[in-house]
């Protein structure tokens, strides 16, 4: 099966910055992936570059088997919804509604689906004939969302799409897509920072450091793959010893140890007859660890993205 | 926001989605020869992708406590609570039995003095309303 994304040895630059570097990731075709990483880790670069917003300085990208830059039919078959969404009413057309929108959306993506941007409008609390001048940050970027799942496309790129919108929205957000996806499926990347919440949606998980990809991996499968193992030292000491060990700290006579590799069920009931307490990381804590500095996550992370 | 409908960081989410059901069977809750939820279904209760939730239905498809009809979906196989109320049985000793053994050994309570207090609780319990 060709991959709905392939790119190998991307690399963008700036002046004095480089964005992306030797970058390689694949995504297959019908997953949901969410992309991880610090503030400047690339993603936003990454989700422009494949969205043919923004050009390579050099390497290969393909969506369905070719380079999405200037490619008319690659780009109908992709939508980026962006943080920081913008409309034409900031350009001088203070009338712009939330229908234009939706009207220039339709005219732009072969699969829109009307119904489906009316009803997500209305799961938003947002009404068609807002300006949307008038629009909050957080309607805003309902507007958008509703536009990216409306649109259907095949490859649907979300940047932190969720900008200003409450804990209730965003869940309508996650529930709207996953209905959707199921219904319709097609290739979602969504860059988050809200990485818990979104955790679940997840096939894959690309985590991005300074322009590179430092993990790829099932995200069901990172699930209590690390544990913070905490009790008394010695204990500590024995439980862990020969496993990779990310951290380590001691408080007189306690310890913690933050540990790589499923536990067992025979070294669960082990843990408790030791007095140990086993507390699994969530995705979250597990990527703030990764992007702690190289080597601060060792064992899960790849070698060079090779 | 408490997201996945109360499915923890533990273990991965479709052996949590396998154990759930199962639990659900042994329990009663869904009758043999009744249809389990679809995987679409599955995935918008825990909010999870669907693709992890038809993994956690292969697992008890796979053991034959499940079994498709074709057009129709997943239903739960003849025997499938017998199996699994046996298989909790065979689990009881490791996950109640030693853990309360060894709790006690550490507070110091010996073997005639839990017997007791289980025996206590287990009245406690007859008398309780349920």
């Amino acid at each position: 099966m060709t991959p709905a994304i392939a790119v190998t040895g991307l690399t963008r630059r700036y002046p004095g910055h480089v964005a992306l570097d030797d970058l390689r990731l694949t995504v297959g075709a019908g997953t949901i992936t969410g992309l991880l990483g610090r503030n400047g880790a690339g993603k936003t670069t990454l989700l422009r570059i494949l969205a043919g917003q923004e050009f390579p300085s050099s390497g290969s990208v393909r969506v369905f088997g070719s380079p999405p830059a200037e490619n008319g039919s690659v780009l109908r078959r992709l939508v980026l919804v962006r943080e920081d969404q913008e409309y034409p009413d900031s350009q001088g057309y203070p009338s712009f509604k939330a229908s234009h929108a939706l009207r220039a959306a339709s005219f732009s993506y072969p699969n829109w689906d009307a119904d489906l941007a009316s009803s997500l409008l209305a799961d938003f609390g947002l009404r068609a004939k807002q300006t949307v001048r008038s629009l909050s940050r957080g309607q805003r970027s309902a507007l958008g969302i509703t536009i990216g799942l409306a649109a259907r496309a095949d490859v649907t790129l979300f940047d932190e799409p969720y900008a200003g919108l409450d804990a209730v929205a965003r869940r309508i957000f996650y529930d709207r897509l996953l209905e959707d996806f199921t219904l319709n499926p097609r290739t979602v990347l969504l860059s988050t920072h809200l990485i818990d919440e979104a955790a679940g949606l997840f096939d894959q998980v690309v985590m991005l450091d300074r322009g590179r990809v430092v993990l790829n991996a099932a995200a069901d499968e990172l699930r209590g793959m690390v544990t913070t193992v905490s009790g008394p030292a010695l204990a500590v000491h024995a439980f862990t010893e020969g496993r990779p060990v990310w951290e380590r700290r001691e408080l007189g006579s306690q310890a913690s140890a933050v540990m790589v590799g499923r536990v067992s069920g025979d070294n669960r009931e082990r843990a408790r007859s030791l007095g140990l307490d086993l507390a699994p990381l969530s995705l979250q804590q597990l990527m703030d660890h990764a992007s702690a500095g190289p080597g601060a996550a060792g064992p899960l992370m790849m070698r060079n993205s090779a | 926001m408490r997201e996945m409908a109360g499915l923890d960081e533990g273990a991965p989410l479709f052996a949590q989605v396998a154990e759930r059901l199962a639990a659900e069977i042994a329990d009663g809750g869904l009758a043999e020869g009744e249809r389990v939820p679809s995987t679409n279904e599955l995935a918008a209760f825990y909010r999870i992708n669907p693709a992890t939730a038809a993994k956690g239905i292969n697992v008890l498809a796979d053991e034959g406590l499940l079994e498709k009809r074709r057009g129709i979906g997943m239903f739960v196989a003849a025997g499938a609570r017998a199996t699994l109320l046996g298989r909790r049985r065979a689990e009881f000793t490791a996950r109640y039995v030693r853990p309360l053994l060894t709790e006690a050994i550490r507070l110091g309570i010996d073997s005639d003095e839990l017997i007791a207090l289980i025996k206590e609780a287990g009245n406690e319990r007859e008398v309780a309303p349920l």
